[in-house]
């Protein structure tokens, strides 16, 4: 009995509930998809164990294929345009005096809202009579016409747009602490040798930023993966599959088809790419990047 | 002289570039403000404008066919759940963490960093077959669990890290007083904390209130939907009637609005100092 009076065994108390109901929720089921996505299981009936077959039938499943390709261009297109204008955003704040907290302020607010706002409002705006392309035939011009979520050729960048008009001003808030950190004798001192201001941001301030930078890079690829909402509510992976991704795929599988053994096969392989991701980025780390 | 001049000329071009996108990121809301109180005449007119008579009835139509007194109550549950749950066994393990570090804990931590990362597909159809076996589909509570789960990492980590700084000697005193592990975190711990309770009840808030994959999966029967996805379903319902839908888009951002007028420090700093998408 004394060992549940120990100092140690009632530390152990307080840490219970947590990885209880961590486990319960997250960390069981995340073991039972490990191993369903080796049965044939459609969520009633016989469990057959059919060992790599789902996986097999995984890498030739051609709108599995269309959906990871889209992942990858969605990855790309986030580390590129939405941190690009989040960097400069962030530079040029740091050079004002007057109404910083304004903007940032505007920047950040629709990181707070809702995937469903988020949605709707864009939705609106690409509407081809109402919103933006009502606008435009009304002034002459001949834009936006046709709603971008429409067309094969756009629907998934229109998707991602909406997404990132949403998280862009999440980054300009982390690369402002991490360029606020930074000594402005670093800045007086390239002044006096003339420096231009692109050569400051590139020689002083991304050198300075970097460990906000990286971590920013990684939270981009990680959270990439598994987007969803944006998708199934804007275009539901249509037209045509034409912005289909890996959750929205996944979740048409496990919910509409009931297919449990293949859609736990799917998530098993997102889980394992997102553990690589975190893992290579912990080596950066302990090999003495300083991120 | 010159280099003022040159100065000021920058001075404005950031402000010139910065004000285009401060507008790119308010204009779309700005609309949205604008059609909740527009006629639905209007808008086959005037798309994007401010509305040319003010109808605050739009309000008042969308919230009598949503039924949202019933919505609200449901996502208020929710979120009041939530961070009751959420808030008590991440304090309790934030203190173990922060200040016991009992032998073997850092296998915890370990776990919940993991767990954060877990994406969400990988788990979420066992899960849904457990919870239509122990009959929690269609309930709030097994929504809170959800919640509390998902959430509770992050807080976790957030409220260590706060104690962690506070002083030992504080609770080296109250040991010598005699106080045991349960008064050191009742009287010691928790009464120092509340800024990061304050920081973490909120962020909690936003993320449930927000929330739309598990609110999809595990509520199907329309008299239990939260905001999110009776939203969701209310652009379905309503497609043409845009008074309506932004009506109740808006009545759903207000007092998330409201809350980051009052907390926006608490917000920002909550929200980029762990990993948590919205």
């Amino acid at each position: 009995m004394k060992i549940f009076s120990n100092k140690n065994f009632v530390a152990w108390y307080f840490v219970f509930p947590v990885a209880f109901i961590h486990l319960f929720v997250i960390g069981i089921p995340s073991l039972a998809s490990l191993a369903l996505c080796l049965t044939d299981w459609r969520g009633l009936g016989e469990i057959n164990y059919i060992g790599f077959e789902n996986f097999i039938e995984l890498f030739d499943d051609r709108y599995l294929k269309k959906a990871i390709i889209n992942n990858v261009i969605w990855t790309i297109a986030f580390l590129t345009v939405p941190v690009g204008i989040a960097l400069t955003c962030a530079y040029l704040l740091t050079g004002i005096k007057r109404g910083q907290m304004f903007f940032r302020l505007a920047f950040f607010f629709p990181y707070m809202l809702a995937s469903v706002i988020n949605c709707q409002i864009w939705k609106y705006l690409f509407h081809p009579i109402h919103g933006l392309g009502g606008f435009f035939e009304r002034i002459g011009w001949d834009l936006l016409a046709v709603s971008p979520f429409t067309m094969k050729s756009t629907s998934l960048f229109a998707v991602a747009f909406v997404d990132g008009w949403h998280f862009w001003g999440f980054l300009v808030v982390i690369y402002l602490t991490g360029m606020y950190q930074v000594d402005n004798h670093l800045y007086e001192a390239a002044d006096i040798e003339g420096a231009t201001k692109f050569q400051k941001f590139r020689y002083i301030t991304l050198p300075m930023i970097r460990p906000v930078f990286v971590f920013s890079i990684m939270i981009i690829i990680i959270w990439s993966v598994p987007v969803f909402d944006y998708v199934y509510i804007l275009t539901g992976g249509g037209p045509a599959y034409s912005s289909e991704v890996i959750a929205n795929y996944m979740y048409s599988q496990a919910f509409e088809r009931f297919d449990v053994g293949y859609s736990s096969a799917i998530g098993t392989l997102m889980f394992f790419y997102v553990m690589i991701i975190v893992a290579l980025f912990g080596l950066f780390r302990k090999a003495g990047w300083d991120i | 002289m010159i280099v003022a001049k040159y100065r000021s000329r920058e001075v404005i071009s950031n402000y010139i570039i910065l004000i285009i996108f401060a507008l790119i990121a308010i204009l779309p809301l700005a609309v949205l403000i604008f059609n909740s109180i527009k006629p639905q005449m209007e808008f086959g007119v005037n798309p994007l404008g401010p509305p040319s008579e003010i109808r605050f009835e739009n309000f008042s139509e969308a919230w009598v066919k949503g039924e949202y007194a019933k919505v609200f109550f449901n996502s208020l549950k929710l979120v009041t759940g939530s961070v009751f749950l959420c808030l008590a066994v991440s304090l309790a393990a934030g203190f173990s963490l922060a200040k016991l570090n009992p032998k073997g804990s850092a296998i915890i931590a370990v776990y919940l960093l993991v767990g954060i990362s877990i994406p969400a597909q990988l788990y979420i159809v066992p899960l849904f077959l457990l919870w239509k076996e122990i009959h929690l589909l269609n309930t709030h509570i097994g929504l809170i669990i959800i919640y509390t789960a998902l959430n509770a990492p992050f807080a976790t980590f957030l409220i260590r890290s706060y104690m962690i700084r506070l002083p030992d000697e504080l609770f080296e005193a109250a040991r010598l007083d005699g106080a045991n592990t349960f008064q050191l975190f009742f009287r010691v711990a928790l009464p120092l904390s509340w800024p990061v309770i304050l920081t973490a009840g909120l962020i909690i808030s936003l993320a449930v209130w927000n929330e739309f994959l598990f609110a999809l999966t595990f509520i199907s029967e329309e008299g239990f939907k939260p905001m999110a996805t009776i939203l969701f379903a209310f652009q379905w319902r309503f497609e043409n009637n845009y008074a309506l839908q932004s009506a109740s888009a808006i009545m759903m951002v207000a007092p998330v609005a409201i809350l980051f007028m009052l907390f926006q420090r608490r917000f920002i700093s909550g929200l980029t100092s762990g990993g948590l998408k919205g």
